[in-house]
């Protein structure tokens, strides 16, 4: 009795053994880590762990096919490294000693993705699934880009702008316009002389001395 | 009745007029770049006999030239000599060129102001392709940042010949860029003069704000370190001598026609060799600041980058090799590399070709300038500090308003000649005459936001300015000093400002600075002649980074017109003036 329990235990070992192994079939490399993503609280990778993910991948199957069928003892887990990575595949209670297809585990870890990674206080990049790639999420678009919005009040605040200027303007020339008219009629033109092209009066403002020999004009010419 | 001339309200507006147009992109751009290619701190030994020799007395010439004359270039130069209103109409040639091209980056500046207020920022992360598994194919070859810049803003073509459309989400910025050059124009110095104060000082306060967070950066001082050690060999390379005379030279605007423009609305006792001396040295040591700012940048994104280098490394070898998280680090990774390759050869060999040699050196040697440093590098830099959007905003505001003050001066050396002359300013109206040019400028600019438009940015960027310039100051130089006269000249100086210019100045006039312009003008010409074809830098999507092409006939067609449409004007206004004069002396003969 006990030899034949001893026979059945090694066997279902090998049969793990042969199941669980890297790059068999159906069988997924997870690498994890958790230095990187949690720095100073990070927690050790121990049994208790390994259990919660075998608990994880059970939940992902029983959520993505509906039958309450997979049990923990289902996921295998081999080689784990101090990295930490591992690898692990699904075996399928109903059929004797047989992993349940990749494509099927593939597609229930992407349903679940997001409650894996929350187990464990984790990411996308942190807890990786190599061979299954994740979605990404877009970024948020809103409905009017935001630099549309920003131009638009730029460009009223300058066309306001210009259009008060040359409005003004106007108004100032209209005012001018009326007010020469006005003074034309009662004033005489007051011409500026130019000297080589440069108004006179911006000459003597500095460099300019009155000269005496001419000032005194009026008294060379004898009255007469 | 005579119009007097409008003028600036005090002295100080006309100086931080010419300070905002001389200080503009060029400072922030290409002065770092010449500092790092061209021997580090020892670039400032040339730059600094540069301006001596050829900044300051070109300045202060074409200052007196407009204070005294009190008209736009076309009318300065007709003063100085009749045969010489070719040299004004070049003048104008040029700022007309420049003021096509000059406001798209204006327009980019806008663009990228516009997008800083997002979180995260737009070109802080890539796209994500169309079944959202990963990444835009051509984001991932390159990165995020240079994406951002050559697809969604560019939307660059491969080549020249494919022209494409009209971006118009770029001649939306483009339009807006002139409606605020059309604002700040539109009544002359009374608007322009208000305008200068913003200009001017606000690329001040950004700069500072600038210097303070890059020194903090981590890393910052191994940029400083890198581009400030004197390389002094580099000395003797006549390549750095050319390129600080150069620098100097298109940094304060010289022959563009503004500066004679600027000095028009100057009171005739103005002291402008006092206000030369002050700008040019202004214009310098913003250079020296804006590279202190730049190289700081430059320390921080190449140690964020080696940083990132090396993380990525140290996760492939854990990876690899499945070793524990923290058991290779920075300080260890040469030494775990050696241990890995000795008890895993088979295994280190297939990874080999994937593990890069990171080099902090490499980074920081990545030399680059004009577009690529203000929008790809700096924005790269922006994206990794905190509170990114504020950087952001405050550095494209400051882009913004060196472009803008730069564009002030350029279309004041366009509209100045206009309104000086009786038919034009008789029949229209200044705000016209202003909002017509703008116009014809934005319809004209929309060629740039096409697809290919960039590579139409080089020809003109590289091409429209650069000999035309040399030629016009060489002649106004040779004009002042030996057709008008050098006594003359001091004479005039002597009753505006009141003192007569040293033998310093009259040694630069009459000597140096000519020769130094002769020199440069022959090693561009043999420059040109000698590469032969030109060619140009196209963006490669497939490749993700830039790849050499030869121009096709009609850029070089192109390229001839621009060249020749500017410096051709200085011999047809002497030639047209020679005809003109012997047509009026035969019909004063034949009517005697």
């Amino acid at each position: 009795m006990l030899r034949a329990l001893l026979l059945t235990l090694s066997v279902v070992a090998i049969a793990h053994a042969e199941l669980c192994k890297p790059d068999a079939q159906n069988a997924f490399k997870v690498r994890i880590s958790i230095k990187t993503a949690l720095g100073d609280n990070a927690y050790a990778w121990d049994a208790n762990e390994e259990y919660l993910f075998k608990a994880m991948v059970a939940f992902a199957m029983r959520r993505y096919s509906s039958k309450s069928t997979t049990q923990i003892s289902n996921v295998l887990l081999c080689n784990v490294t101090d990295r930490v990575s591992f690898w692990f595949v699904v075996t399928d209670s109903s059929k004797n000693v047989t992993t349940v297809p990749g494509s099927e585990v593939e597609a229930a870890i992407r349903m679940n993705r997001n409650r894996i990674n929350n187990a464990f206080l984790l990411s996308d990049k942190t807890l990786q699934f190599l061979k299954i790639t994740s979605t990404l999420s877009p970024p948020v678009e809103p409905s009017t880009p935001v630099w549309l919005i920003v131009f638009g009040v730029v460009l009223c605040l300058i066309v306001a702008g210009i259009v008060f200027l040359i409005i003004s303007g106007i108004r100032k020339h209209k005012k001018k316009n009326k007010e020469s008219t006005e003074r034309e009629n009662l004033e005489e033109k007051v011409e500026v002389t130019l000297e080589n092209g440069i108004p006179c009066e911006a000459l003597d403002i500095k460099a300019g001395h009155v000269n005496g020999v001419f000032a005194a004009d009026d008294e060379r010419f004898t009255s007469l | 009745m005579e119009k007097s001339r409008p003028l600036w309200d005090n002295p100080l507006q006309f100086v931080f007029a010419c300070i905002s147009y001389a200080v503009g992109l060029g400072n922030v751009w290409r002065f770092p770049y010449l500092c790092q290619m061209y021997g580090g701190g020892g670039f400032l030994i040339p730059y600094l006999i540069m301006l001596i020799a050829e900044g300051m007395p070109l300045l202060y010439l074409e200052l007196a030239v407009g204070q005294r004359m009190r008209q736009g270039s076309i009318g300065a130069w007709k003063i100085i000599s009749p045969y010489l209103c070719g040299v004004g109409v070049a003048s104008v040639v040029v700022s007309f060129f420049l003021s096509m091209y000059y406001n798209v980056i204006n327009a980019w500046a806008f663009w990228y102001l516009f997008h800083s207020f997002q979180d995260p920022l737009p070109w802080a992360t890539c796209p994500l392709n169309s079944n959202r598994t990963g990444y835009e194919e051509e984001c991932e070859k390159t990165s995020s940042t240079q994406y951002f810049w050559y697809r969604q803003t560019l939307n660059i073509s491969p080549s020249l010949e494919a022209s494409g459309s009209v971006q118009w989400e770029q001649a939306l910025c483009l339009t807006l860029a002139w409606l605020v050059v059309y604002l700040c124009i539109l009544r002359g110095t009374a608007s322009t003069g208000k305008v200068v104060y913003v200009t001017a000082s606000l690329p001040y306060c950004v700069l500072i704000i600038y210097l303070i967070r890059g020194l903090t950066l981590h890393g910052a001082v191994n940029g400083l370190i890198y581009m400030f050690t004197p390389k002094l060999e580099q000395l003797s390379n006549p390549k750095t001598w050319i390129s600080a005379a150069t620098q100097i030279f298109f940094s304060l605007g010289l022959g563009f026609g503004s500066l004679i423009a600027f000095a028009s609305y100057n009171e005739p006792t103005n002291n402008c060799q006092r206000h030369a001396i002050i700008v040019s040295l202004i214009n310098s040591t913003t250079s020296i600041f804006a590279s202190i700012v730049t190289f700081s940048i430059y320390g921080f994104k190449a140690t964020f980058n080696y940083e990132s280098c090396i993380n990525k490394v140290i996760l492939l070898l854990l990876n690899a090799f499945d070793l524990e998280e923290g058991s290779v680090t920075a300080d260890n990774l040469n030494e775990m590399k050696d241990y890995l390759m000795a008890t895993y050869p088979q295994e280190y060999a297939q990874l080999a070709p994937q593990i890069k040699n990171c080099s902090l050196e490499a980074e920081l040697d990545t030399a680059v300038q004009g577009t690529g440093l203000a929008f790809i590098v700096y924005s790269e830099a922006i994206k990794n500090m905190e509170v990114p959007q504020l950087y952001s905003v405050l550095y494209f505001f400051m882009l913004l308003m060196l472009g803008i003050g730069s564009m002030l001066g350029n279309t004041a050396a366009i509209l100045t000649p206009l309104t000086d002359s009786r038919a034009i300013a008789s029949r229209f109206p200044k705000e016209v005459i202003s909002g017509v040019v703008c116009f014809v400028n934005c319809i004209i600019g929309l060629i740039f936001t096409m697809e290919a438009g960039n590579y139409w940015f080089d020809i003109f960027n590289d091409y429209a300015a650069t000999l035309s310039l040399l030629l016009i100051v060489l002649v106004e130089t040779i004009a002042v000093c030996y057709i008008y006269g050098i006594r003359r000249f001091e004479k005039d100086l002597y009753t505006m400002i009141g003192c007569k210019p040293n033998w310093y100045w009259k040694t630069m006039w009459a000597f140096v600075s000519p020769l130094l312009i002769i020199s440069l003008f022959i090693f561009y010409l043999t420059d040109y002649i000698l590469t032969g074809t030109l060619q140009y830098q196209a963006w490669d999507a497939t490749q993700g980074q830039l790849v050499t092409k030869d121009y096709p006939g009609y850029a070089l067609a192109v390229i001839g017109l621009l060249v020749a449409a500017s410096t051709m004007c200085i011999p047809l206004g002497a030639l047209v003036t020679f005809i003109r004069k012997r047509l009026k002396r035969e019909r004063i003969s034949t009517v005697a």
